[in-house]
């Protein structure tokens, strides 16, 4: 049976129809939820996609983090449903914490737009077990705050667990500590990502199709997982 | 609820609910009902019965921007003097900014010129022209300026010129799906573009990337003319199914009419005529309170709000809330019904209560809508907007025309005081209409004169060398990554191209892979020398950047950027552009469909130059056929053929080059030939259907080297390429590098394709010349006999400029992505080799069929160097010499000699020979064939060779 993927839409979410073409051309049935949902429609995984939520007022997922919806997702996410937050959505995650950290305004305090490598370091998790350990990826990062900031203690138990997912490669694009672009829980099924794999999906319209891995691994890790 | 009698009509039966649906319980304007009873001026409101008996009251008209005669034909129009709000809604819908009272009787020309087109589904007038692209959609686009506020605060400034654009487009009844925007600055390295710039960027940006819009281009020029009259202007492309397509038309007589999303606040108050109606003087600074501040958020909003509303049919008429407000939506849609209105404006949900009904009509809040909607399905309006968190009020209800038939009357009602009672045409369509005189300005003649093909030019390798250098790091041509990169161009998921490419392209039909293209160009140095040829070329250019994706141009939008229409220099200029874009796009055969005008750019006496700014959009049947302009990495020792398509004359005026190293403009822009282009476009659409090409590039500004650099520098593939025979010597390879002749393209052929390619091109009577291959290996650009530049110094050069002079960015080194990493679907020679152009080793390999389609090979100059040249020596030749191309197809046989073969020399139209390019074994470049031998300024026009230049 195919996977159902939700695409959460909160006011002012922008890439959510990205994320559900990348559901689709990777195989799987995308289910749009709206922020007000008080459930998740049987979904088998959730994508938090790219955006200004709710017009990151007060501050990037603040509001966003006590959607219905997100109340649903939280649950979820403890019983071990896989949960993919991009850019906006990673904001979102760090500030339900589901992950933790912040993302705080770019060092250069410009919005910044570029094609991004990433080196993949974790490939247990749900959404990263397609690639192979170190393997470099061409995906768009674009975001005004998307510098990855914890405290030490924080950064070095990423590290000791595996759970920095991706560092970026040849520059890094907004200042994050430790290069980290994306990072996962400790089980390995909430990942948050600041570059977005969703527009590296198609040949015509992404710098690359190697976004992809991140929506067929979840395929994958669903297949494997318990029913 | 509240039940308002009405001073209007006897029986208030009807009257709209007042209905608030929002995210937070709205003000209910009750509460301010019950605090004014007075119905006199002591309590500040300026009533139409007040207004009848107290004629002789002095009224601040000229304060306003309206002049004696102006303010007297309102008085006529009324019968009596204007209330305060009447007076304060003539004066901003009769500033030139909302009346094109000095530019209509030229524009006119847009529509009489237009050539006939059943692709128009709505064209000027409209909030946008609507283009139809296939059975069941439609695309609809438009450019605004938004200069004046952008100055004044630009990060708002520019924030809200893109909002403004996005509800013109909404207003259509079309998903807004991208935006561009041209920008033009004063001096790079001028303290005040150091504020200006990095505030316009993050404004685009800001408002942009926060509605989910790509930006897909645009355009960011330095000229110290723009220093205080910076130009914002901003592109919008919306996408609609045919049978979607919204009317502003407030037709139904008891229609309810509805304002939608953002509250009203005192931003913006005056914009349209204190702004932009007027020239900047000392103390334009103060003028901030003018400048509105926008919310993107709340557009994004309003954008989904609408588009539902749409979909479910809810809304007979729609008009967005831009420039003069609730005025000019509320008149706007009246009078294009003729019927009349009746506003409850106390319901209009206030940011500041304090608010007064003048300072409501005339507030450009941002955000807003007007919908007209029937009673029954008022409902339905609301619970959408509580969907989606945006305000919804009914403000009032569309009336029935007058019982003699004439269109009813707009009166407005401010806490039960009837404070407007006008007839919407007159201020909408009965606005003063100016035929401004015009002259000449007196420095033309002279600065005509001035030709810069007299300047000295690089006449050896070592200085054309480091003038490409300098050129390609110059303000303007240099490597623009520092602003794009603050633009969002990925999301929707529909880009295919986006800037640096010559045109943005964006797919429109998933399914079926229909696209358009789209780019916006101008060029104000060209417009301030000639202004007719200028808005020409201009749109000649626009057109070309569409025309290389493989898109075929079929519409045009314009934003005319002009100083003062009172300073008769001024208005000549704007009317010769005018006249030249109209005549323009009637040879073109696309119409004009809407556009912008804005005058008053202008610091006390000094205009910037004429600039206008033409987009031009295109249709792709498929997006995936589109060329983009870099060259493609080839494995191993592939490469491609590269050919440029168009001739080259010596034109040098109005150009990059002049003004970069000369800082020097006059004498005449370079020649348009609008049937060459038109030629050139439809050659390159076949082409890349076929997929003949695997890039395509614009030569403008910078000419043939600032191509040849950026076509290397996108993928890091470099190229070699061979001067043409006739430019040999002396300063003409600098001609050939740097010469800005319209109506040329450089493309790259992949092997097995010239043949083809090369016949296709004299079908459509273009002329071509083999000018060298790509060399992916090669890490340089490399011009045979010139100079060779490795990619590393050309990107170093390239990418520099922007960081240097406004910092913040540390300038992280991204290596151009290699072959691997690229995704290319542009086809790969799958025959056998045709040609193979290899400079370094002077191989000659030969092809009968490619070589005769049109090369003519001469002696090389000292017996030393034969370079690939082209035959065609006149303007006339290709289509001339078409018979004889093909009889040479015929006849030419693959193994001539690469030299000398005079007997062709004596017969040049004859379009038989072969593609060579042998290696010179010592150009000496320095020695000119040429008697003058130096670069002596007088002898700038005597070389340049006869034949291809006919100037």
């Amino acid at each position: 049976m195919t996977a159902r993927i939700g695409v959460v839409t909160f006011p002012g979410s922008l890439d959510d129809g990205d994320a559900a073409r990348a559901v689709r051309i990777a195989g799987a049935e995308p289910v749009r939820l709206w922020h007000g949902d008080a459930e998740l429609h049987g979904v088998d995984a959730v994508v938090l996609p790219g955006g200004f939520s709710y017009g990151d007022y007060l501050r990037c997922g603040a509001i966003a983090r006590f959607a219905p919806v997100m109340e649903k997702i939280i649950d979820a996410a403890g019983g071990g449903l896989p949960v993919l937050g991009i850019c906006n959505g990673f904001q979102i995650l760090c500030e339900a914490h589901l992950l933790p950290g912040a993302l705080t305004r770019n060092q250069h305090l410009h919005f910044r737009n570029r094609d991004q490598i990433l080196r993949i370091e974790a490939t247990g998790t749900a959404w990263t077990n397609t690639f192979q350990p170190g393997q470099e990826v061409l995906i768009p990062v674009k975001n005004g705050e998307g510098c990855y900031v914890a405290d030490a203690n924080t950064l070095d138990e990423l590290e000791a667990e595996g759970r920095v997912v991706a560092r970026y490669v040849g520059g890094n694009p907004n200042g994050s500590q430790r290069d980290i672009a994306a990072i996962t829980n400790q089980a390995g099924n909430v990942v948050g990502i600041m570059p977005h794999p969703e527009h590296a999906v198609e040949a015509l319209t992404g710098p690359s199709l190697d976004g992809l891995g991140f929506f067929t691994s979840v395929l994958k890790h669903l297949v494997g997982a318990p029913a | 609820m509240t039940t308002h009698p009405d001073p209007v009509r006897e029986s208030p039966e009807g009257v709209p609910a007042q209905s608030q649906a929002a995210a937070v319980p709205p003000v209910t304007p009750a509460r301010h009902a019950a605090v004014r009873e007075a119905t006199d001026w002591t309590d500040g409101t300026d009533t139409v019965s007040r207004a009848a008996g107290t004629p002789e009251e002095l009224q601040p008209y000229a304060e306003l921007g309206l002049l004696d005669d102006e303010y007297d034909r309102i008085r006529h129009i009324l019968g009596r003097r204007p209330t305060q709000s009447e007076l304060a809604m003539y004066s901003i819908m009769w500033s030139e900014h909302c009346s094109y009272k000095s530019s209509k009787v030229h524009l006119r020309q847009f529509g009489e010129k237009a050539p006939p087109s059943d692709r128009l589904l709505a064209g000027i007038g409209e909030n946008a022209g609507v283009v139809r692209i296939s059975d069941e959609l439609a695309v609809t686009f438009k450019v605004e300026s938004h200069n004046h506020p952008s100055f004044v605060e630009p990060y708002q400034g520019a924030a809200t010129g893109v909002g403004g654009i996005v509800r013109d487009i909404l207003a259509m009844g079309a998903r807004p799906v991208a935006v561009m925007d041209p920008l033009r600055f004063g001096a790079a390295d001028h303290p005040d573009t150091a504020r200006v710039l990095p505030g316009v960027v993050a404004g685009v940006g800001g408002y942009g990337n926060c509605l989910g819009l790509p930006n897909i281009g645009g355009e960011v020029v330095f000229d110290p003319c723009y220093q205080g009259n910076p130009l914002v202007n901003a592109l919008c492309l919306g996408v609609l199914p045919v049978d979607r397509l919204q009317k502003k038309d407030a037709t139904g007589p008891g229609n309810v009419v509805v304002l939608m999303g953002a509250k009203t606040g005192r931003d913006g108050i005056g914009g349209v005529s204190v702004l932009a109606s007027a020239t900047f003087t000392e103390g334009s600074e103060q003028r901030r309170p003018s400048v509105q501040v926008g919310d993107p958020f709340m557009e994004k909003l309003l954008i989904e709000a609408c588009l539902e509303l749409y979909d479910a049919e809810l809304v007979v008429g729609i008009q967005d809330l831009g420039g003069a407000g609730l005025t000019c939506a509320l008149t706007e849609t009246a009078a294009s019904a003729g019927t009349g209105m009746r506003v409850w404006l106390e319901r209009v949900p206030l940011r500041e209560p304090s608010m007064e009904p003048h300072e409501i009509l005339a507030s450009e809040s941002q955000e807003r809508m007007l919908l007209v909607v029937a009673p029954e399905k008022l409902e339905a309006v609301l619970k959408t907007a509580e969907k989606w968190g945006v305000w919804a009020t009914a403000i009032g209800e569309v009336t029935a025309p007058e019982p003699d038939g004439s269109p009813g009357r707009l009166r407005i009602t401010w806490r039960d005081h009837l404070v407007v009672d006008v007839p919407p045409g007159s201020l909408v369509d009965d606005g003063p209409v100016y035929a401004r005189p015009m002259r000449e300005p007196a420095d033309l003649i002279l600065l005509q004169a001035d030709r810069a093909e007299t300047l000295p030019r690089p006449a050896d390798p070592d200085t054309l060398r480091e003038t490409v250098l300098r050129m390609i790091a110059s303000p303007n041509l240099c490597d623009k990554t520092w602003v794009t990169e603050q633009y969002d161009r990925y999301v929707l998921g529909n880009t295919v191209l986006a800037q640096p490419e010559d045109s943005g392209v964006i797919r429109i039909d998933e399914r079926t892979g229909l696209g358009v293209a789209l780019s916006v160009d101008g060029n104000g140095r060209y417009a301030r020398l000639d202004p007719y040829q200028g808005a020409k070329l201009a749109l000649a250019e626009a057109y070309r950047n569409v025309a290389v994706t493989g898109a075929t141009p079929i519409a045009v939008t314009d934003c005319l950027n002009f100083g003062s229409p009172e300073d008769p220099g001024v208005m000549w200029q704007f009317a010769e552009a005018v006249r030249g874009l109209a005549d323009g796009c009637a040879e073109l055969g696309i119409p004009v469909t809407g556009g912008n005008v804005s005058f008053y750019n202008q610091t006390g006496a000094a205009a910037i130059h004429p600039t206008p700014v033409v987009g031009v959009l295109g249709v792709l049947e498929n997006v995936a056929d589109r060329v983009a302009s870099g060259f493609v990495p080839r494995p191993g020792a592939e490469h491609d053929q590269l050919f440029l398509l168009g001739e080259t004359h010596v034109e040098l005026s109005g150009s990059e080059w002049a003004w970069v190293t000369h800082q020097h403009l006059g004498g005449v822009p370079p020649q348009v030939d609008l049937a060459r282009e038109k030629q050139l476009a439809g050659l390159l659409a076949d082409a890349a259907r076929v997929g003949h090409l695997s890039s395509a590039h614009d030569l403008s500004d910078g000419g043939l080297a600032q191509s040849l650099v950026e076509s290397c520098l996108r993928h890091g593939v470099g190229a070699r390429i061979a001067v043409p025979e006739r430019f040999a010597g002396n300063s003409m390879p600098f001609v050939f590098l740097f010469s800005e002749s319209a109506g040329r393209v450089l493309v790259s052929v992949p092997r097995g394709h010239e043949k083809a390619f090369t016949a296709l091109c004299g079908e459509h009577g273009v002329s071509w010349e083999l000018i060298g291959v790509t060399d992916p290996t090669g890490g340089a650009l490399e011009v045979h006999g010139q100079f060779r530049i490795g990619l590393d110094e050309l990107r170093t050069a390239h990418t520099g400029t922007l960081p240097a002079l406004f910092g913040g960015v540390q300038s992280f080194e991204v290596p151009a992505p290699a072959a691997a990493e690229v995704v290319f679907d542009a086809p790969v020679g799958a025959f056998e080799p045709a040609v193979d152009l290899d400079a370094v080793s002077g191989v000659d390999a030969t092809d009968a069929a490619t070589t005769a389609a049109g090369q003519n090979p001469e002696p090389a100059s000292g017996g030393e160097q034969a370079a690939p040249t082209q035959a065609a020596p006149t303007q006339a030749a290709p289509t001339q010499a078409e018979p004889a191309q093909v009889e040479g197809v015929l006849a030419a046989e693959p193994t001539e000699a690469a030299a000398d073969r005079p007997a062709e020399r004596a017969t040049p139209p004859v379009r038989t020979g072969q593609v060579e390019l042998a290696e010179a074994a010592d150009p000496a470049p320095t020695s000119s064939p040429e008697a003058s031998g130096t670069d002596a300024p007088q002898h700038g026009d005597t070389e340049q060779p006869a034949a291809p230049d006919e100037r």
